[in-house]
C-alpha cells in the first residue's frame, strides 16, 4: 500500500508538468472526491469494530459497536473530513463549512485521521508486541484513513499557481495542494447570530482544550494533539478561522465575556483535582506571560530574569500569609497580602530597572538575566547560616494556609449547581479574576498614550525620543508594571502550590513558569497580543505535562519547535493586529529597509561628549 | 541681514558657540545660527559637513561639546524629549518611522508632549481620557488631511512609498504643535513633481507660524523656498545671507567644486576630474 505513493507521484510528474494546478496523484477530481468520501466513511465505520484483542491498551479499544479511546479521535476526524467533502460536492447547508479553501481542509482532515489511526496501531503494535494484536477494525480504519489521503491527494489544488512556480516538484506540490485562498468578505449576519457563532465558537474552543486536559494517558494525548493540530489547521484552510477572527475583531467585548464564560466553565468539567490543578497552572503561567508581553511585546524590552518578580510576589505573599515556618508570622488577610506581594515586585522592579533600564538591547538581557538568578540565590541563602533567616532557604516557605473568601474555603471541594468544584478548580476561578485583571490591564494601557509611547520606544528609540517621549521613564514604567503584574500573579501561586521554594524560579527548568518558558510563551504565541501568549502558555505548559514520558528531551524537543515556528511563522500563532494589516500592502518594493543605522549611534555620542 | 517683511520678528531659536567633537573629529566647530519667527532658513553644505550633527546638536540627540542652544528665550537641557516639549520638532535624513505603527498612530506617538493621560487615566478610563484621546484622534487626522495622507491612515507606515514616508514625518512631528521645525532633507529621494509639492507643503507650514530650518542639497529648491541660507563646509559656518548672495558666493563655490589652482585653466582641472574619475574606484576626497 505505502509503496504505491511514489510510483504514482512520479509518473504524475511526468504527465502533468504542463497543466496549471495539477493535484499530486492525478485522479479525475470526480473520482477523487468519492475515493476521499468513500475512505473516510470507511476509517469512520472502522472505528466502531474492535481494533485490538486485549484492554491491556489504554481507553479499550476491543468493544465493537462502541468507539472508546483513541478510536474517537478517528470518528472525529473522520466525521469532520466527510462533512468537507460533503460541503465540496456543494450539498445545501454545507457550504458555510468551507469559505476558504475546500479541497485542502479535506485533505488535512484526512492526513489527520490516518496521522491518529496510523499512530494508534503503532502504539498498540509496539506496546503488545506485534501487528498480530490488530483486529480488522484498526485495518479498516487504517486503509480507510490511506485510501481518503490517496483521493484527497487527486482533488485539485485550492488555489492555482502563481506565475512563477509553474513547475513545482512532487514537495512543492504537496506544499501547494495544503494552501488555500483566504475567504472572502462574509454577509452581514443580525448580531444575535453572531454573537451565538462567537459563543459556539468558544464552546467548542471550552471542550476541545478540556478535552486536551483530561485525557487520560499520554497515547490519547498524542492522538489528541494529532488530530487536533490537523483539524485546526484544516478549519484554518477553510476559511473558519478567519470568519471567527472577522467577527470577534467586530465584537470585541462579547468575545472577550465569551472567553471568561468559557474560562469559568472548565472547572465544572474536571473532576478530577489533578487536571483542575492544571488548569490552575496554566492560568498563573499565561497571566505571567501576558504580563512579560507588556514588558516584551509593547515596550520591546528583552527581560530573561522575569520570573523573579513572580517569586518576589510569591515570598512577599508567603511570608505575610500565616505559614508557621514564615519567619515574619504575620496572617494578612488575603487582599492585604496580594497589595504586600504586588508591591514588593513593584519595589524590586523599580530597582532594578532604574540602573538597568538606561543601558539598550544586549546590556538588559544579560542584566536581568543575572538579576534572575541572583533573585534565587539570594532565596537560598537567606536561610540562617549563609544569611540572615528570611526564607528557610532550600526549604522555602512550606504550609501556607488554605484561603478563605467571605467564608468560602477555598482549600475544600464545593458542590455549585450539582458540579463539584475541586480544591484546585476554586484556586483557578480566582486565578482567573487576577488573569482578567492583567487583561484589561494589558488591553487598556495598550491601547492609550502610554501604550504607543510603548511601541514606539520599541520601533525606534531614538525617533521616539525625538517626538518627545522620556524613553527612561516610559521603560521603566512598563518594567514596573509588567513586575507588578507578576508578583500579583506570584500571591496567588504560593497559596496554590501551597509553599514556595527558590527553585521554582528558575531561568530554564522543566515546569514552565520560568523565564525562558515565559519568554517562549509570548514569542510563540504572538508577541504585542493578547490571546497569543495565553495560548502560548497553555501549550507550553499542557505538552511537557501530558507527555511526562519525554521529560529528558523536553528542551530539546521545546528548542526545536521554537526554530520551526520561528522559520515558519516568526510573528508567532497569533499576529498582532498591526501585522493583520498585510491587506494594505501596497507591493511597492522601492520602501526602504525600515531599519536606518547611522543616527544610532546616539549612546556613544553622548558617552563620548 | 534678514529678508523678513513682518516688523515683529522674535527670535526663535538662538544658537551660539555650539561645537561638537567625536574624539578628534570636530564635526561642527562654533557654530551660530538664529531662526526668527515666520523665517524658513536653509543649511547647506558637502557631503559630511556636519549638518546633521549640528541638528542632532540642537535637539538633544548629541551633547554639544560647547555652546548652548536657546528656543524662544529659554536655554534647552540637551535631552530630546524636553528640546521636543519645548517646542522644536524635526525629521530624519535617514527616515525614521514607527514602522509598524499605522499611519495614524504615528502622528498620535507626535502628540505625546501634548497631552498628559498617564497610565492609571488608562487603566481607570477616568472621565478626561476618551475626550483627550478623541481629541488627539481629530488633530492627528487634521494633519494628516493637511499633508495629504488621510486616506492612508490605516496603513502600516512601512508600506508607503517614500515620498509619503517623508509626508508623514513631517506630519508626526507638525503634532508635536512645534514653533519650530527641523527638516533634514525632505525631498531626498523625491522626483521634481514631489518636491514642488513638499515647498507647498513646507510653506503651508511657515504660514500657520511655524519657523523652519531646512537641511537641502537641492538648490533650486533653497533657492525658491529660503529666506536666509547658511553654509557649513567641515563644521564650520562660512557665509551666511539670502540665498542669491550665497548662490554667487566664491566661498560657496569652492567648497562645493573645489578650490580652483592659483592660475589654472577650469577645463584641464575638469579633464583632470574626469580622468581621475574614470580610474577611480573608491569614493575620493569629496573637497
Ligand atoms: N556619532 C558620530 N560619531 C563619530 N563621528 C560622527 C558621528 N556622527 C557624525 N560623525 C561625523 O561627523 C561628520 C559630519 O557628519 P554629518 O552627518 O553631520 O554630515 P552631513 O553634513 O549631514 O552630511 P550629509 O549631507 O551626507 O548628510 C562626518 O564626518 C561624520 O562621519
Ligand atoms: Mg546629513
Amino acid at each position: 500500500m505505502t509503496t504505491k505513493t511514489p510510483s504514482t507521484d512520479s509518473s504524475a510528474t511526468s504527465k502533468a508538468a504542463t497543466a496549471p494546478a495539477t493535484p499530486v496523484v492525478p485522479l479525475p477530481p470526480a473520482a477523487a472526491r468519492a475515493i476521499t468520501g468513500a475512505g473516510s466513511a470507511l476509517a469512520l465505520v472502522g472505528t466502531f469494530l474492535a481494533w485490538t484483542w486485549t484492554d491491556e491498551f489504554p481507553g479499550n479499544l476491543t468493544v465493537t459497536g462502541y468507539p472508546g479511546g483513541l478510536q474517537v479521535l478517528t470518528l472525529v476526524g473522520a466525521a469532520l473530513t466527510l462533512l468537507f467533502v460533503l460541503s465540496g460536492y456543494g450539498i445545501r447547508g454545507l457550504g458555510w463549512l468551507t469559505p476558504g479553501g475546500t479541497n485542502s481542509p479535506v485533505l488535512l482532515g484526512a492526513l489527520g485521521v490516518l496521522g491518529t489511526t496510523g499512530y494508534t496501531m503503532g502504539a498498540i503494535s509496539q506496546e503488545l508486541g506485534g501487528l498480530v494484536n490488530l483486529e480488522p477494525g484498526a485495518w479498516v480504519s487504517g486503509i480507510g484513513a490511506l485510501v481518503a489521503v490517496l483521493g484527497a491527494l487527486g482533488l485539485p489544488a485550492d488555489q492555482p499557481y502563481g506565475a512563477d512556480e509553474s513547475r513545482p516538484g512532487l514537495w512543492g506540490r504537496i506544499r501547494h495542494s495544503l494552501t488555500a485562498p483566504e475567504p472572502g468578505r462574509a454577509k452581514d449576519l443580525p448580531s444575535w447570530a453572531e454573537i451565538l457563532i462567537i459563543a459556539a465558537g468558544f464552546g467548542v474552543g471550552l471542550y476541545v482544550f478540556a478535552y486536551g486536559i483530561g485525557t487520560e494517558y499520554s497515547e490519547l494525548f498524542i492522538g489528541f494533539l494529532i488530530t487536533a493540530g490537523f483539524g485546526f489547521t484544516a478549519v484554518t484552510r477553510a476559511g473558519l478561522l478567519k470568519r471567527l477572527s472577522a467577527l470577534t475583531a467586530k465584537h470585541r467585548n462579547v468575545t472577550l465575556a465569551a472567553a471568561f464564560v468559557a474560562a469559568i466553565c472548565f472547572p465544572f468539567t474536571q473532576g478530577n483535582d489533578q487536571f483542575a490543578l492544571i488548569g490552575a497552572n496554566i492560568l498563573i503561567f499565561a497571566t505571567v506571560a501576558l504580563g512579560l508581553n507588556v514588558v516584551v511585546g509593547l515596550a520591546g524590552l528583552l527581560d530573561l530574569g522575569y520570573v523573579a518578580f513572580l517569586g518576589v510576589g510569591a515570598y512577599a505573599a508567603a511570608l505575610v500569609s500565616g505559614s508557621p515556618q514564615s519567619s515574619i508570622g504575620l496572617h494578612f488577610p488575603f487582599w492585604a497580602a496580594v497589595l504586600t506581594g504586588a508591591l514588593a515586585s513593584l519595589i524590586f522592579g523599580v530597582v532594578i530597572g532604574a540602573p538597568t533600564l538606561r543601558l539598550r538591547g544586549d546590556y538588559l538581557a544579560i542584566v536581568t538575566l543575572g538579576f534572575g538568578e541572583i533573585f534565587r540565590i539570594t532565596m537560598n541563602n537567606l536561610n540562617g547560616n549563609s544569611g540572615p533567616d528570611v526564607t528557610n532557604g532550600s526549604n522555602g516557605i512550606p504550609n501556607i494556609p488554605d484561603l478563605e473568601i467571605f467564608g468560602f474555603n477555598l482549600g475544600v471541594p464545593h458542590n455549585v449547581l450539582g458540579h463539584e468544584l475541586t480544591r484546585s478548580g476554586n484556586y483557578y476561578l480566582l486565578m482567573l479574576l487576577f488573569t482578567a485583571i492583567v487583561v484589561m490591564v494589558f488591553r487598556r494601557s495598550a491601547e492609550s498614550r502610554i501604550g504607543r509611547a510603548w511601541v514606539a520606544i520599541r520601533e525606534d528609540e531614538t525617533a521616539a525620543t525625538a517626538m518627545g517621549i522620556n524613553g527612561f521613564r516610559l521603560k521603566l514604567l512598563a518594567f514596573a508594571l509588567g513586575a507588578c503584574l507578576a508578583g500579583l500573579a506570584g500571591t496567588v501561586q504560593a497559596h496554590v502550590s501551597y509553599s514556595v521554594t527558590p527553585e521554582q524560579y528558575q531561568f530554564a527548568g522543566s515546569v514552565p513558569p520560568n523565564s525562558a518558558f515565559l519568554l517562549a510563551a509570548v514569542i510563540l504565541g504572538g508577541m504585542g497580543t493578547i490571546s497569543g501568549p495565553l495560548i502560548g502558555a497553555a501549550l507550553l505548559y499542557l505538552i511537557p505535562a501530558k507527555l511526562q514520558f519525554m521529560a529528558e528531551y523536553q528542551l530539546l524537543l521545546f528548542g526545536a519547535a521554537l526554530m520551526l515556528l520561528m522559520r515558519y511563522r516568526p510573528e508567532g500563532l497569533v499576529a498582532d493586529r498591526r501585522k493583520q494589516l498585510e491587506f494594505h500592502e501596497t507591493g511597492q518594493l522601492d520602501v526602504p529597509d525600515d531599519k536606518p543605522l547611522p543616527d544610532g549611534a546616539t549612546g556613544v555620542a553622548k558617552a563620548g561628549a | 541681514m534678514t529678508t523678513t517683511t513682518a516688523p515683529t520678528t522674535t527670535t526663535v531659536l538662538d544658537a551660539s558657540d555650539v561645537t561638537m567633537r567625536f574624539g578628534g573629529l570636530t564635526a561642527v566647530r562654533s557654530v551660530d545660527l538664529v531662526v526668527n519667527s515666520g523665517e524658513i532658513v536653509g543649511l547647506i553644505g558637502p557631503n559630511g559637513a556636519g549638518k546633521t550633527t549640528f541638528f542632532n546638536c540642537l535637539t538633544g540627540l548629541y551633547v554639544p561639546t560647547e555652546g548652548k542652544v536657546s528656543y524662544k528665550g529659554t536655554v534647552l537641557p540637551p535631552k530630546p524629549h524636553l528640546v521636543t516639549q519645548a517646542g522644536i520638532a524635526r525629521t530624519f535624513q535617514n527616515i525614521r518611522l514607527f514602522a509598524n505603527m499605522t499611519v495614524l498612530e504615528n502622528v498620535l506617538v507626535g502628540r505625546h508632549t501634548r497631552t498628559k493621560e498617564g497610565l492609571w487615566s488608562a487603566l481607570l478610563r477616568l472621565p478626561g481620557f476618551k475626550r483627550a484621546e478623541e481629541a488627539s484622534r481629530e488633530r492627528a487626522m487634521e494633519l494628516l488631511e493637511f499633508t495629504g495622507l488621510a486616506a492612508k491612515a490605516d496603513h502600516l507606515a512601512r508600506n508607503l512609498p517614500y515620498g509619503e514616508q517623508r509626508k508623514l514625518e513631517i506630519a508626526r512631528a507638525l503634532a508635536s504643535e512645534p514653533g519650530l521645525l527641523l527638516l533634514d532633507e525632505p525631498t531626498a529621494g523625491m522626483n521634481p513633481q514631489e518636491t514642488r509639492a513638499a515647498e507647498e507643503l513646507i510653506f503651508a507650514i511657515r504660514d500657520q507660524g511655524i519657523a523652519v530650518l531646512v537641511i537641502e542639497h537641492d538648490i533650486r529648491f533653497i533657492m525658491n523656498l529660503c529666506d536666509r541660507v547658511a553654509v557649513l563646509v567641515q563644521g564650520e559656518k562660512i557665509v551666511e545671507g539670502p540665498a542669491e548672495v550665497v548662490q554667487a558666493d566664491e566661498r560657496v563655490i569652492a567648497a562645493y567644486l573645489g578650490t580652483p589652482f592659483e592660475g589654472a585653466p577650469g577645463q584641464e582641472e575638469a579633464a583632470e576630474v574626469e580622468a581621475a574619475e574614470a580610474h577611480s574606484t573608491t569614493e575620493g576626497d569629496d573637497k
